[in-house]
């Protein structure tokens, strides 16, 4: 079984993928999208050793829920600040310490955020596990370091350590 | 072109494309706008999140109703944008940084040794 799923949370979202792409669960679709699902980790696995372990699953979709919301926030807080003739933002570097380790955690994170106008992920550094962000418009640096740590680490540490 | 759209829902669908079509737009200029790299970063991105959100959202409510059917490929065009978007926006960054840190710029973080 182990053999055959080294990924199962990767084979289960390929899976899902396909069937979503074929709009429909008909079972020659679920049979190739199984075949295509289970092909492809055994793929994976050769480069992903570890595989990658959700344990609170129900979180995910709080997760997506914060992330949504901040993402229509920040679009409207950017757009503010484009829409204004000469933008005049208050951009700076962040260097902060991450308590996440785990590669598809910090995968997570780092999409997120880049994903959320006015903050890019610009690179990590293993040896210190600080991260470097670079933010369009900063209010309070202490304050914007607490959100993200609040907001998504906590969580992230919840569900995939 | 489609008569079994109800008139409210072809202004709700209308309205998410003109919306999402606008924040595109922002951020396109944005790009053009901006004096720097690591300002200019952040301006597209309100095209691969929102903006392009809200015309996938009106696509995903336009086909449903006039397919008779949920229609959702949508969602996975925007997981693709948003898992491929970190990965060039780092390869850019990062050659940026090397490129900034090399001419010793100020402003930028060094990396500790």
């Amino acid at each position: 079984m182990k053999k055959l799923f080294p990924h199962p949370v990767l084979a289960a979202l390929l899976l899902g993928l396909w069937l979503v792409l074929q709009q429909s669960i008909g079972f020659g679709h679920v049979l190739l999208g199984s075949i295509i699902a289970i092909g492809a980790s055994l793929a994976a696995a050769k480069i992903i050793p570890e595989p990658v372990r959700i344990r609170n699953p129900h979180l995910l979709l709080k997760l997506a829920a914060i992330a949504g919301l901040d993402i229509v926030r920040s679009n409207i807080a950017l757009l503010m600040v484009l829409g204004n003739p000469r933008p005049k933002p208050k951009a700076a570097f962040i260097e902060m310490k991450l308590e996440l380790t785990d590669t598809f955690a910090l995968a997570v994170l780092a999409c997120l955020i880049t994903a959320t106008p006015g903050s890019a992920w610009l690179e990590y550094n293993r040896e210190h596990s600080t991260v470097l962000i670079h933010v369009f418009d900063l209010v309070d640096a202490a304050d914007w370091e607490t959100t993200i740590r609040t907001r998504y680490e906590a969580l992230l540490l919840e569900i995939f350590q | 072109m489609s008569p079994d759209l109800p008139l409210w829902l072809a202004i709700l669908v209308s309205l998410f494309v003109f919306l999402g079509a606008l924040l595109t737009m922002a951020g396109c200029l944005g790009l053009v706008r901006l004096k720097t790299f690591y300002l200019r970063i952040h301006a597209p991105t309100m095209g691969t999140s929102m903006g392009g959100g809200l015309i996938l959202l009106a696509s995903a409510i336009y086909f449903s109703i006039t397919r008779e059917r949920p229609i959702f490929h949508e969602i996975i065009i925007f997981a693709f944008v948003t898992v491929t978007t970190p990965v060039t926006l780092m390869l850019l960054a990062r050659a940026t940084l090397f490129r900034d840190r090399v001419e010793g710029s100020a402003e930028i973080p060094q990396r500790d040794a």
